[in-house]
C-alpha cells in the first residue's frame, strides 16, 4: 500500500530538500516506486538538488488546474528509474493550491508509487500544512540548536491536530531524523545531545545525519547525496533511515568525532 | 609588567562553560509552556477582547491610555487590564448647567 511522508521541520534551512531527495533514492534503489513532490510553491528547489531543473515542463499547479496531467508533469530520475519528481510552480501565487486539488493528486499518486514524499516549505503557512495534510508517516527534520527544536515541537503539535487521519483519530506516524550533527561540539557541550532532542521532542529516532561536506558537494553537482557517494557518512545514515523506514531494524550509529567515520554504537531502535 | 604579561607564557585559557545544558533548560521550560497553550483557545485573550468591548461600548477611552499585563503561569494567570476612563458624570453635568 502507498505511503505519504511528508518531510517538515518548521525551520527553513535544517535539510527538508537534501534529507527528501536523500531518502527518496535511497528507497528508490531498494526497488520501491518512489515520488518526491516539491510544495514549495515560489521557492521550489528540489527540482535543483536532483538535477532535473532544465526538465521541467509542467509542475503541480498545471496538474491542479487542470492545464496538464499527470504523468506529463512527472519527471523521471535519469539515473535511477524507480524514482521520479513532481516539482512545484515557480510563478503562480500560493493560493492557487488548494486542499481539494492537493488530495485528488495524492489520490492518484497512490495509485501509481509505493512512497509520496513531500518536500515542505519551511514555515506553518498553507503549503506546509498542505503538504502534511495526507501524510501517513512524518520524518521531522531537527538540528540540535534551539530554534530548530522549538520549531519542531510545533509542527509535531500541527502533525497531530491539523492532518487529515489526525481528525480521523489515527495519529499520523512521526520520525525524528537529526540533520548536521556534529559529535565533537555535542561531547564539548556545545550542541544540544541526540538524548537533549530525543528527552525533549519524545519522538522516535530516524537517524542521525552527520555534518559533512558531501551534502553541499552533492547539491552542487545536482544529485542525491546517498547516490553522488553511497559510502560517505551522510549517505550510510541516509540509507540506513531508509531501511528503518522500510521497517527494518538497523542499529543507530552516531557519527563519529573525527574524519566523519562512523563506530560508536548508541544502541538505540528506531520505532 | 603589561609587556611581560603579553610576551610570557601564559596559563591555558579557562575552558568555555558548556552552553548546551542552558539551552536544553530554556527549551524545556518554553515548550512545556507552549504545549499548554496548544490546541484550547486562550482564554486570557478572549477575556481580553471581551472586556475591552464591553468597556468601549459604554464609554470612548484613549487606546493610548490603556495598558494590559498578561502573565502566563503554570496554575495561574494573570490579566490587568488598566484603562483610564473619563468621568463621564462630571461632563454630563457640566454641560446641563
Amino acid at each position: 500500500m502507498a505511503k505519504v511522508l511528508v518531510v517538515t521541520s518548521g525551520k527553513g534551512g535544517v535539510g527538508k530538500t537534501t534529507t527528501t531527495a536523500a531518502l527518496g533514492a535511497a528507497l528508490a534503489q531498494m526497488g520501491e516506486k518512489v515520488v518526491v513532490v516539491d510544495f514549495d510553491v515560489g521557492l521550489r528547489n528540489l527540482d535543483l538538488v536532483l538535477g532535473a531543473e532544465r526538465r521541467v515542463v509542467f509542475d503541480f499547479i498545471n496538474v491542479v488546474q487542470g492545464i496538464a496531467n499527470l504523468s506529463q508533469a512527472l519527471i523521471r530520475d535519469k539515473r535511477l528509474e524507480n524514482l521520479w519528481l513532481l516539482p512545484a510552480s515557480q510563478t503562480r501565487d500560493k493560493d492557487a493550491l488548494t486542499e481539494e486539488g492537493v488530495g485528488k493528486i495524492i489520490t492518484e499518486l497512490r495509485n501509481k508509487f509505493d512512497w509520496i514524499i513531500c518536500d515542505s516549505p519551511a514555515g506553518i503557512e498553507r503549503g506546509a500544512m498542505l503538504s502534511m495534510r495526507y501524510a501517513d508517516e512524518a520524518v521531522i527534520v531537527t538540528n540540535p540548536e534551539v530554534s530548530s527544536v522549538r520549531d519542531s515541537d510545533r509542527i509535531i503539535g500541527m502533525l497531530d491536530s491539523k492532518t487529515v487521519k489526525a481528525e480521523k483519530g489515527e495519529p499520523v506516524q512521526k520520525h525524528l531524523l537529526i540533520t548536521r550533527f556534529d559529535t565533537a561540539r555535542a561531547a564539548r557541550g556545545e550542541m544540544l545531545s541526540i538524548e537533549d532532542v530525543l528527552d525533549i521532542l519524545a519522538t522516535p529516532l530516524l537517524g542521525i545525519i552527520p555534518e559533512s561536506q558531501d551534502v553541499l558537494r552533492a547539491s552542487n553537482v545536482g544529485a542525491p547525496v546517498t547516490l553522488n557517494d553511497a559510502t560517505c557518512a551522510p549517505s550510510r545514515a541516509y540509507i540506513d533511515a531508509a531501511r528503518r523506514l522500510m521497517g527494518e531494524t538497523v542499529p543507530m550509529i552516531v557519527p563519529a568525532a573525527k574524519k566523519g567515520l562512523m563506530d560508536r554504537l548508541l544502541g538505540r531502535r528506531a520505532a | 609588567m603589561m609587556g611581560l604579561r603579553l610576551f610570557g607564557s601564559r596559563a591555558a585559557p579557562a575552558p568555555v562553560p558548556a552552553s548546551a545544558p542552558i539551552a536544553r533548560e530554556r527549551l524545556q521550560i518554553l515548550l512545556a509552556h507552549e504545549r499548554g497553550l496548544r490546541g484550547q483557545p486562550d482564554l486570557l485573550d478572549l477575556l481580553r477582547s471581551e472586556i475591552l468591548a464591553v468597556v468601549s461600548r459604554h464609554v470612548a477611552f484613549d487606546p493610548e491610555k490603556l495598558n494590559i499585563r498578561m502573565e502566563r503561569g503554570h496554575d495561574v494567570s494573570m490579566l490587568e487590564i488598566d484603562i483610564e476612563v473619563p468621568n463621564v458624570a462630571e461632563r454630563l453635568s457640566a454641560a446641563v448647567a
